[in-house]
């Protein structure tokens, strides 16, 4: 199929809030979220637990309702619907498949509850048992196949319906990181196959990364910045952001302006950098900047870099190695190099470095 | 606990010489250690006892009670047929089959009723946080407290002629004479409602203690509605506590004594009463014996049936 991703939106949240708890004990969830998913999307909530991500999720699939907003698929409002009349489906963290029923039993689930012909259902879950690669266990009962298995089923149990959009709460949050890495190749393979939107809901900013076509980050109930993951990581627009996702150097600077279309800042050191500026505001005064430590080089010119310090700590990561530099106002910089077969490490521990940046490596912040 | 720590040290201290045989034996006499005491209560005070009204039911009733030592099948004969005091043509027992037709039929009926009211109630009790859930439970036991015998006299103040609820419906106005509600099935069925309510409860509430609830968010999710729900998920996966449940009411309501005797009168015998009856004024030991086997007969077969039945009706999968 294959089909691109749509510019309509299969999911609006309008500024939804919703509060758990009354009186004394009352907890804010989510604070005045918005959000439009497109057709077709990969999109992940992203977040620390805690931050309103699986709460968001369960107010699509309508286990939870809005205290306050709305939400919209396909442009008709859901709030007031219960789950089991939203085209929507779930695979839950801990899969929660019906043990009482076999493997083709649990994909068939769906398909019975909406009163679909018998030979329609035996035929989609056919197709679904070939999509998840489960043929063999059929017959199978989901208490005697493994953790990665019972992961597919419960994929192919979500899908068999063929909802308009899926939902996925930290699927693969209890699988071991080899079989992570399989599924999170196998997530994407099904959702380019089956056309259909997916909401995934993550801490784990890697995964977040690698799969997604648009990430939201979210933090104490509120949605930080919505972007492509490259947006996110090379432009975050916000310190947790750029905290919450990849190592990050943070530094002191006064915004000059902007000149031929890129901004231009003047650090601590006096050195004067490009950087740019965040989306959608404009920065004034003292600002801070982000800087990947895998933007940052290190020079022995050490007289001609913007910024100056001594190396600390030298970490080796086998793909590559960490430099942490001290900076002459205590700060510690940190610079990521890609290791090469046979190159020596030339900043041991005590020698001092320039750190230079890449062209438009700086990004500052909007706080 | 201390014996089989002692035996476990034991066998953490073997010496290799020992080998796999000692090990294996020193094994087998912990566990029947361990299960000792109660072998030898079940054999003293149930299957001996039983063996002797086995014995019993196969002699010959003495002119006061008790038995001679002479063989007879009498005793089990009688069950079923009695002789004509004339003719000695046989005839049917017709009372001991009503009796016996009534017992079946109010223990199901109690057994059914018991599900339908516990269910929602175990229900209840397993969806209450944590903490208060043991309240709710110790509120379920508090009619084990008082003795039986007190709490069925109790029923009959509220039930007989004078008692509550006439009394209520007769200064309403709704009924001009009491309603006759006591000696009626109704009574005994109410008062073995009441008496075995709490045995299916419990096993109801432990297999839903341990339910998943996101399965039933599960069902949900995938197109079940409430009753859905309720049909494919929970009752598949509480079916374990339903089948304790019915077994732990079904058994002694089939042989309940006490209420069938207050409530019921001397009418609306329970078989539980007609065995009574014949270790007592019936003076025929024999047949009280004869009886009561075939109580337990009747019990197993329920049992098995049942059993088979539960497991045929749980591979509801689909292939």
């Amino acid at each position: 199929m294959d089909a691109p991703v749509g510019t309509s939106p299969a999911i609006e949240v309008e500024r939804v809030s919703k509060i758990f708890g009354s009186g004394e004990d009352e907890v804010l969830a989510l604070d005045d979220v918005s959000v439009a998913i497109r057709k077709n999307e990969f999109f992940t909530l992203l977040g620390p637990s805690g931050c309103g991500k699986t709460t968001l999720l369960r107010l699509i699939a309508g286990f939870e309702h809005p205290t306050r907003g709305r939400i919209l698929l396909e442009g008709s409002d859901i709030s007031p619907l219960p789950p089991y009349r939203r085209p929507v489906n779930t695979v839950f963290q801990n899969y929660a498949l019906f043990p009482h029923l076999t493997v083709a039993g649990n994909i068939a689930f769906g398909l019975e509850m909406l009163g679909r012909p018998r030979p329609e259902i035996d035929q989609t879950v056919q197709t679904m048992l070939a999509l998840v690669k489960m043929r063999e266990l059929k017959n199978r009962r989901t208490s005697q196949i493994s953790g990665g298995q019972q992961q597919r089923v419960a994929l192919a149990r979500a899908l068999a319906p063929r909802p308009k959009v899926l939902l996925l709460d930290e699927p693969l949050s209890a699988l071991d990181l080899k079989l992570r890495k399989e599924m999170q190749i196998e997530l994407k393979r099904l959702q380019h196959e089956t056309g259909i939107t997916f909401v995934f809901v993550t801490h784990d900013q890697e995964e977040a990364l690698t799969m997604s076509d648009r990430i939201a980050v979210m933090s104490g109930g509120r949605i930080l910045q919505i972007g492509s993951p490259r947006d996110i990581y090379d432009h975050p627009a916000e310190r947790f952001v750029a905290n919450f996702i990849g190592d990050t150097n943070f530094l002191e600077a006064e915004w000059l302006g902007t000149s031929n279309g890129t901004g231009t800042v003047r650090l601590s050191s006096g050195a004067v950098v490009a950087a740019s500026p965040p989306a959608g505001s404009t920065p004034s005064g003292k600002v801070t900047i982000v800087v990947r430590p895998e933007h940052a080089e290190l020079t022995p010119d050490v007289a001609s870099a913007p910024l100056r310090g001594i190396v600390e700590n030298v970490v080796y990561f086998g793909t590559d190695t960490h430099y942490h530099v001290a900076l002459p106002e205590g700060r510690e910089f940190i610079v990521r190099r890609q290791n090469r077969r046979g190159s020596a490490a030339g900043f041991g521990p005590g020698t001092p470095a320039g750190i230079v940046f890449a062209d438009a490596a700086a990004q500052i912040l909007r706080d | 606990m201390a014996l089989s720590h002692a035996a476990l040290g034991e066998l953490g201290d073997a010496r290799p010489a020992a080998g796999a045989a000692e090990l294996e034996r020193r094994a087998a006499r912990v566990r029947w250690g361990l299960l000792a005491p109660s072998l030898v209560i079940l054999l003293f005070a149930a299957i001996g006892p039983l063996f002797i009204v086995l014995v019993y039911s196969f002699l010959t009733p003495g002119p006061y009670g008790g038995v001679v030592w002479s063989p007879s099948l009498e005793g089990w004969f009688r069950v079923l047929f009695q002789r004509d005091i004339f003719d000695d043509s046989l005839k049917f027992q017709d009372a001991h089959l009503s009796i016996l037709w009534r017992s079946v039929k109010l223990s199901f009926a109690t057994t059914m009723l018991a599900l339908v009211v516990g269910f929602p109630t175990a229900y209840f009790i397993a969806t209450r946080p944590e903490r208060s859930r043991t309240s709710w439970l110790f509120l379920i036991t508090i009619p084990f407290w008082t003795n039986l015998l007190i709490r069925t006299f109790a029923i009959q103040e509220v039930i007989r002629n004078e008692g509550l609820i006439n009394a209520a419906l007769l200064q309403l106005g709704l009924i001009a004479r009491p309603l006759q509600l006591m000696f009626t099935d109704g009574a005994i069925l109410a008062g073995m409602l009441y008496v075995f309510l709490p045995l299916m409860v419990l096993p109801l509430y432990a297999s839903m203690e341990k339910l998943d609830f996101r399965l039933i968010e599960a069902g949900y999710d995938l197109y079940a509605n409430r009753f859905q729900v309720l049909r494919r998920v929970i009752i598949p996966l509480v079916k374990p506590g339903i089948i304790a449940g019915s077994i732990l009411v079904f058994i002694p309501t089939l042989g309940a004594y006490v209420t069938p005797r207050v409530l019921g009168g001397g009418k609306n015998m329970m078989l539980g009463n007609l065995i009574e009856l014949q270790f007592g004024q019936g003076r025929n030991w024999p047949l009280g014996s004869a009886l009561s086997m075939t109580l337990l007969a009747i019990v197993m077969v329920a049992l098995l049936v049942y059993v088979r039945f539960a497991a045929k009706s749980d591979t509801t999968g689909h292939g």
